[in-house]
């Protein structure tokens, strides 16, 4: 289907994707993404079209840590790599304040990243102020990241969206970190904001109720102007929504995308795949993760903890889920599963 | 008999430590000077009979001899304009806010070593309750890096700790070194919108090389945990210290354990609901290092606890 039109130069994209593979992948690589693999994946999606990369170690700048997991490789490295290999696509990171410092997004901006993805819990949009205009004072286009937004009604949500458009933010997402939200939801999220907003609004799915491509069409009917996408869906939890089938459904749909769906599936097979570790099937506890809406990160530490104390990923999961922990508190999988030993020895 | 004392900031700390420090044996709160005369704050303080003044530092400084320790809980901004005034007029002040200015402060770290400087800061809420455990592993064993990880209730952080988050974290990173004597440190801050609120909660990691002993590691944990509960009634573990072998590329260098402590702080409601422990924490470690530089003082006056100081 490329070359025949559909993803043809010169006709403007419907909606500006940004894949995440190199930065909600690296959740699923257990941070251990190398300058080689990064190289590999930029160039390929490059190749394809894809206008922005998204590379920052998963739970975002100054994420390496003992609570989520060490990088292998320092991530200024990475996006230095990605910067130097992209030819077309603009590079982005990802920044959660409490997590990462304004010191980081001046060093990303440094290495050449002009995209810098600002992401608090949804209801917390007012620890963004400084980091947003931040990069906005660096020259970046800055987007406001509202996660678990499945928690709280659109009403609500645009509240906070207004907080971040406030600060100077070019765009605000939508963020399904949990993959809990039905079509319907993602559909009455975006709209709110579309509606509220005089900026862009963008949707990210994760795909853990196995919707995040349906969902993220449904955004693009209700206006979206920026979806996320991970090459093979490798992401959190079962993953996001896979780039190269968005832009093979999109290109079947008559919706431009400017990206070469074949090119796409290449950068899939050969780029992303053969680094792919065996996960991000929908398997029990990925569909505990949307049922329950806990955070998508949660799960591969929730694994290692069963593991470790004995006790059932599953029960972890939805202890964490009734907890209402956020994003972030992966030190509470601990928490939790002691206290599950306890009562099973007990 | 008691040494008077007053609070500048008549915020949520400032009227939360109003409360802590009525309880004292050795403090004497005399005065809670705010800026508002309508603020929630120095009405309560007039209710209670204590001095309620809207003039900011100045009845202080008019009259120094009387307010020998000063509690400071406004913000770093204000602060920074009122410390050398304080140091100029020879009081004694003990910093709640972000500034700085003197040298951080856990009571049962290194209180002793900084009972003669004239500004002693309390770092932030996460430090005091982290830094403690940090201190308290660095003593039985080296501890290449530290990490620690404060969740709060979304309603108890206030809008200083949000416009300015990064301060919080890059302020108890350093503290954990600093202070706490590892060699490296970070800190990570997490808010919790959940209703009811949940408790603050604190998790510190501390990297262990090879040849710790897990069992003196765990004893000073322990032993830390009942010292700083002393002062902060509602600090306690959640579980006994854990110890998780893997391989971690920490900051520090490469390790293959790690001990895990899982900690509470539940307020005493004096002020604040007690969910806020963070809140809590900081008041009561100020009452705590207040206390501390009141017995010195009596100290160098020559006068002992029972027959108390002058005035």
């Amino acid at each position: 289907m490329s070359g025949n039109g559909q993803a043809g130069e010169g006709t403007r994209p419907a909606f500006r994707l940004t894949d995440s593979t190199l930065r909600d992948g690296s959740h699923a690589v257990a941070h251990r993404f190398t300058r080689e693999q990064v190289r590999t994946v930029v160039a390929a999606l490059d190749r394809a079209g894809v206008p922005v990369i998204e590379v920052t170690h998963g739970d975002g700048l100054g994420g390496s840590s003992f609570n989520y997991g060490f990088s292998a490789t320092d991530e200024m490295e990475l996006v230095r790599e990605a910067v130097e290999t992209a030819t077309r696509a603009r590079i982005a990171v990802l920044m959660l304040p409490g997590i990462g410092v304004k010191e980081d997004i001046h060093r990303a901006a440094e290495a050449g990243a002009t995209v810098a993805r600002i992401a608090t819990h949804c209801t917390e949009a007012d620890i963004s102020e400084q980091h947003i205009k931040l990069a906005k004072s660096l020259g970046m286009e800055a987007v406001g990241f509202l996660m678990m937004a499945h928690m709280i009604e659109p009403e609500r949500l645009l509240e906070q969206a207004r907080l971040m458009e406030s600060y100077g933010a070019d765009c605000v997402y939508v963020v399904d970190s949990a993959g809990a939200m039905t079509i319907d939801d993602a559909r009455r999220r975006v709209a709110a904001l579309r509606d509220g907003l005089s900026i862009q609004v963008g949707l990210h799915a994760h795909n853990n109720l196995s919707l995040a491509v349906a969902s993220s069409l449904a955004a693009l009917e209700e206006g979206a102007d920026q979806l996320d996408g991970c090459t093979t869906g490798l992401g959190a939890g079962a993953g996001n929504c896979p780039t190269e089938l968005l832009v093979a459904v999109c290109a079947k749909s008559g919706i431009e995308t400017g990206i070469d769906p074949l090119r796409m599936m290449d950068a899939a097979e050969e780029a992303v795949r053969p680094i792919r570790p065996d996960q991000g099937v929908i398997d029990r506890d990925a569909i505990v993760l949307g049922y329950a809406g806990v955070y998508g990160s949660f799960l591969l530490h929730s694994k290692r903890a069963a593991e470790r104390y004995g006790v059932d990923a599953k029960d972890i999961l939805l202890e964490l889920g009734r907890r209402k922990m956020v994003g972030g508190q992966e030190d509470m999988i601990i928490d939790v599963a002691l206290e599950l030993a306890r009562e099973r020895a007990g | 008999m008691k040494v008077p004392c007053a609070i500048v900031g008549s915020g949520n700390i400032g009227t939360d430590l109003m409360y802590k420090l009525r309880r004292s044996p050795v403090l004497d709160l005399v005065l809670m000077a705010g800026i508002d005369p309508a603020s929630d704050g120095l009405r309560r303080a007039r209710e209670l009979g204590i001095e309620a003044a809207d003039r900011g530092i100045e009845p202080i400084l008019e009259d120094p001899a009387s307010f020998p320790i000063v509690f400071e809980a406004t913000s770093a901004w204000v602060h920074r304009q009122n410390a050398p005034r304080f140091e100029e007029a020879g009081i004694r002040v003990v910093d709640l806010t972000p500034a700085k200015i003197g040298p951080l402060v856990v009571p049962p770290v290194n209180l002793d070593v900084h009972l003669g400087a004239p500004n002693v800061n309390l770092i932030t809420c996460g430090g005091q309750a982290t830094v403690p455990i940090v201190a308290a592993v660095a003593r039985v064993a080296p501890v290449p890096y530290a990490e620690i990880v404060s969740t709060v209730a979304s309603r108890s952080a206030g809008p200083g700790t949000r416009q300015n988050i990064d301060e919080f974290t890059k302020t108890t990173s350093s503290a954990l070194a600093e202070v706490g004597g590892a060699a490296t440190g970070k800190a990570i801050m997490v808010l919790n919108p959940a209703e009811p609120p949940i408790l603050m909660r604190n998790t510190v990691f501390c990297a262990l090389g090879d040849g710790y002993d897990a069992e003196a590691v765990a004893g000073a944990i322990v032993a830390m945990v009942d010292e700083v509960a002393a002062y902060v009634p509602g600090y306690r573990l959640k579980a006994e210290p854990v110890f998780e072998r893997d391989s971690y590329t920490t900051p520090g260098g490469t390790v293959s354990a790690r001990v895990v402590v899982l900690l509470e702080v539940e307020g005493a409601g004096d002020y604040f609901p007690p969910y806020a422990g963070n809140l809590d924490i900081m008041t009561a470690s100020a009452v705590r290092v207040g206390e501390s530089l009141a017995r010195e003082l009596w100290r160098a006056a020559g006068l002992s606890e029972r027959n108390g100081a002058r005035r």
